[in-house]
């Protein structure tokens, strides 16, 4: 089945069994392995790529289904050398142990922040009305679709305040 | 070539201590951070090999009852299927730990829901999924097998308990006695990255890119599972997702792969699928434990006993070593230890994050709340007062032991003399209440080899089979290099994960930074002796830093010494007499407030802190984060994780990670630990012990019992969940 979509900013055709989710067409056919599949369920976030911004688990979504969207999983954020402010607070903060959430972290912290900066309020926003604060609380309750197992959450919670306070 | 050291006797001359670079200990970031963020670092089921096919495991439906598969021939002619496998070496549960050999091998009769009897080999993941859904697997002439512990055959474990003096007598003459029977639910270690392989032959040799823990021994797990010689394999694992112990012995995926690649004649994935994770990995086993303590007016300790039920699929050896630290921990003359395996037709109980002390001295931790709730005493109060002068049953001295000042100093961190009355301190609907436990984890020196070369330009490398499953090998190897070699931290390079390399202790049972670190010190040693004597100088006298040799009050650089050569040297550290003359453990202590909802009986996590004394830190932030691991992994212990078995045939009825609870970031408060300075010179000649379990080994049993002072309600069947806290309320 025919998709066209742009990933990382350039325009790909794929041709692909229908079945194949857009986890599996950037891992198995685009060599685009940073986006990790830890349960393939939609249950752990490993998989978190941004879709036209938002963030997006990509195992629970067919890749026929991103006709002309933009896909930006945690290659187009920043390589090695070139880090995004959210990347290299994760390295500061040790915001990880074994890596294989991480990707899934920084996409879904990378989103999180813009949430917050265009007012979206979270189950633990005191006042819907006001702007919400980023606060502990309100990082932990946005972050908790995204399980790490190594449990670097404190050290995911001061990376993301980090990354807040370059970027601000 | 290879240095040789085996650890017989205290390194008293603590030469980290002397150098100058000032790298070990260090809170470094990871070197290999920067491709962990951005994606780039390559774990076991991403490389796209030409020609890769899939495949996708099947299970058996019942745990009895010969195999056999219905409907082969319909499913091999599916499209883009190329192989149905159902082979007798396919392994029926994992390798427990440093195993070396494979495991029971039995595709044909089904012992536990769950278990691996076929593969489907497809030419794309959609294809062998499609395909191993319609694979239909009948058991014929099964009968009904035993699944509960409670009521299974039991084996006693005699050689791991103990029965010294007469505990009877002195819980019947204590002045303040606990007898109470504890249980803890079956854990998985469910790492973020699920178990996968992907095996390619050349010819005979064969090359498998696995996620593992410990890859010296998991190649001989597999050539033995195969039938064929060790030398024929290799194993790479540069990067493991997270293992907590599931990954320590070779899996089911592993062979079936292998099998399925030669075959087919092309390379072949196989990835576990998330419940089959749940279903086909390790389990932590279930425990019933009954604690009794016997002690005096002023709480001292006359008695301790802990009889423990714990189970395991029959053919198995490995009994969970709940007793492990309870032997040692808190004195008492009247002891009585014992162990009970049950034989259980559910998945393979062996190893998770710290085996033993995890349950076990949770479990001891909330007695001892009780004691002191029954004594009068404050909790930390009574854990000093019975800290022994030395092992209570062996008479041992302990190598180091900072566990008084862990206690005091992590109260003091956290205001522990602030602790409410029970059941006294509200906020809204909130009880709020505090409490702490104590940790304790044995420490073991293994075997490991690693190669270390200084290059002409002054660069040194690192190479090893060790992994680095997230624990911080990749960044303490290269301190402890550039510390001996007077190297800046960019300028030492380290290769793990691969059976090419010297074989190394394997990441498991916290001893993987102590044993292969000392490996990477003695190949260093070695190093400085051979620069020492084309100067002409003393080793000790020799002080490098910053790529330069100063001796006698002068400079060279290591360029001019090495004038183009390299020096390559092996270090290999054997354990030696030092393991069998003290008790060597590590110790520390947690301190917890929760607030528990008055109105639904859901806790809290407000505030956590561990001290903890661990010998030598070698770098203090990946140190500080495995502790930080440890203790949440005792969060979901106290609260949310079990394992859920089906009474009727003893499947895991809650094998996904919406049904079985690990904690979340929102679970999760911003967590203080403190490391206490400690040099332990009977552990290793790096005077470091292990860390990476310490932070889990009675964490859960400090929430307990800050349940316990927050609302009056004893939990004693983890997790405490809303329901069995409500009850009480």
């Amino acid at each position: 089945m025919q998709t066209s979509l742009t990933i990382n900013g350039e325009t790909r055709q794929l041709d692909l069994d229908p079945r194949t989710s857009l986890l599996d067409a950037l891992r198995h056919h685009l060599g685009l392995t940073g986006s990790k599949k830890g349960c393939d369920h939609g249950q752990c976030g490993a998989c978190t790529v941004l879709i036209n911004g938002r963030r997006v688990n990509a195992c629970l979504s067919l890749l026929c289904m991103h006709e002309g969207d933009e896909v930006v999983p945690i290659e187009g954020l920043g390589q090695p050398g070139a880090l995004s402010p959210m990347q290299q607070a994760f390295v500061e903060k040790d915001g990880y142990q074994c890596g294989y959430c991480t990707p899934g972290q920084i996409c879904s912290a990378t989103a999180m922040l813009e949430e917050i900066a265009q007012g979206w309020p979270s189950h633990v926003t005191a006042d819907l009305e006001a702007r919400p604060e980023l606060t502990t609380e309100e990082i932990s309750e946005r972050m908790s679709g995204n399980l790490c197992r190594c449990s670097a959450y404190p050290n995911i919670v001061d990376a993301i305040r980090k990354a807040a306070g370059e970027t601000a | 070539m290879t240095e040789q050291f085996k650890m017989d006797a205290p390194a008293t001359d603590r030469r980290l201590d002397g150098m100058a670079q000032g790298l070990v200990g260090a809170p470094l970031d990871r070197p290999e951070g920067p491709l962990k963020v951005s994606g780039t670092a390559t774990y076991a089921d991403e490389y796209r090999l030409e020609n890769l096919a899939h495949g996708m495991l099947v299970r058996a439906p019942g745990n009895s009852g010969r195999v056999r598969l219905a409907n082969r021939d319909a499913v091999a002619a599916m499209p883009g299927v190329l192989a149905v496998i159902h082979d007798p070496r396919l392994l029926r549960n994992p390798a427990q730990g440093t195993a070396n050999k494979a495991p029971v091998q039995d595709a044909n009769e089904a012992h536990y829901l769950g278990q691996p009897v076929a593969l489907v080999v497809a030419e794309s993941f959609e294809h062998a999924r499609h395909a191993a859904h319609a694979l239909k697997i009948e058991l014929e002439g099964g009968t009904p097998r035993p699944v509960d512990p409670e009521t299974a055959a039991i084996e006693p474990q005699s050689s791991k308990g103990l029965d010294q003096g007469d505990l009877d007598r002195a819980m019947t003459e204590a002045v303040h006695a606990v007898d109470v029977t504890y249980r803890t639910p079956s854990h998985s270690s469910a790492p973020m990255e699920p178990h996968a392989s992907i095996a390619q032959w050349d010819g005979e040799n064969l090359t498998l890119r696995g996620s593992y823990q410990m890859l010296k021994y998991n190649r001989n797990e597999l050539a033995d599972a195969l039938g064929i010689h060790p030398d024929r394999v290799r194993i790479l694992a540069p990067y493991v997702g997270g293992g907590f112990g599931s990954k320590l012995g070779l899996a089911p995926e592993a062979v079936a792969a292998a099998i399925a690649a030669k075959e087919t004649g092309r390379p072949v994935s196989v990835a576990l699928t998330r419940p089959q994770v749940f279903e086909t990995t390790m389990r932590r086993s279930e425990t019933r434990q009954r604690i009794r303590l016997a002690a005096d007016a002023e709480g001292r300790l006359a008695g301790i006993g802990q009889a423990a039920l714990v189970s395991n699929l029959p053919g198995e050896v490995f009994a969970e070593p709940v007793l492990q630290a309870t032997h040692f921990l808190y004195a008492g003359e009247n002891r009585r230890l014992s162990l009970d395996l049950a034989r259980v037709h559910r998945l393979c109980a062996g190893s998770v994050r710290a085996p033993g002390e995890a349950v076990g001295i949770t479990v001891l931790e909330c007695a001892m709340d009780e004691l002191a709730e029954a004594a009068g005493i404050d909790p930390v109060e009574l854990r000093r007062r019975n800290i022994p002068e030395k092992d209570p049953e062996s008479g041992k001295e302990f190598s180091s032991r900072r566990f008084r000042e862990a206690l005091d100093s992590g109260a003091e961190a956290f205001g522990w003399s602030d602790r409410p009355a029970t059941r006294s301190r509200r906020e809204g609907e909130w009880w709020i209440g505090y409490g702490m436990a104590s940790a304790a984890r044995v420490n073991v020196l293994m075997e490991s080899r690693a190669r270390v070369t200084l290059a002409p330009d002054g660069s040194a490398k690192v190479e090893t089979d060790m992994t680095d499953i997230g624990t911080g090998t990749y960044a303490i190897l290269g301190q402890i290099a550039g510390e001996m070699l007077g190297l800046p931290r960019d300028r030492v390079e380290v290769v793990l994960g691969d059976t090419d390399l010297p074989p190394a202790s394997g990441s498991g049972g916290s001893w993987g930074a102590a044993s292969s670190g000392t490996s990477v010190y003695v190949a260093c040693q070695a190093i400085r002796a051979q620069l020492a004597e084309r100067l002409g100088v003393a080793e000790t006298e020799l002080t490098l830093k910053d790529g330069q040799a100063v001796f006698d009050n002068r400079t060279e650089t290591l360029a001019e010494i090495l004038k183009g050569d390299e020096i390559a040297k092996e270090g290999h550290v054997l354990p030696g007499d030092t393991s069998k003359a003290v008790r060597q453990a590590t110790f520390g202590a947690y301190f917890v407030e929760v607030a528990v909802n008055g109105v639904t009986g859901e806790t809290r996590v407000r505030r956590m802190h561990g001290s903890f004394a661990a010998g030598r830190i070698l770098n203090a932030k990946t140190a500080r984060s495995q502790c930080l691991g440890g203790m949440i992994f005792g969060i979901g212990m106290a609260l949310t994780e079990e394992l859920a078995f089906d009474d009727r045939d003893g499947h895991v009825a809650n094998h996904n990670l919406a049904e079985y609870h690990i904690p979340v970031n929102a679970d999760v408060p911003q967590i203080t630990v403190e490391l206490l300075e400690e040099r332990d010179d009977w552990a290793s000649p790096l005077q470091a012990k292990g860390i990476g379990e310490l932070g889990i080994c009675g964490a859960a049993g400090a929430i307990v019992n800050a349940i316990h002072n927050a609302t009056g309600v004893r939990v004693r069947d983890f997790p405490a969940t809303l329901d069995k806290v409500i009850a009480g309320l």
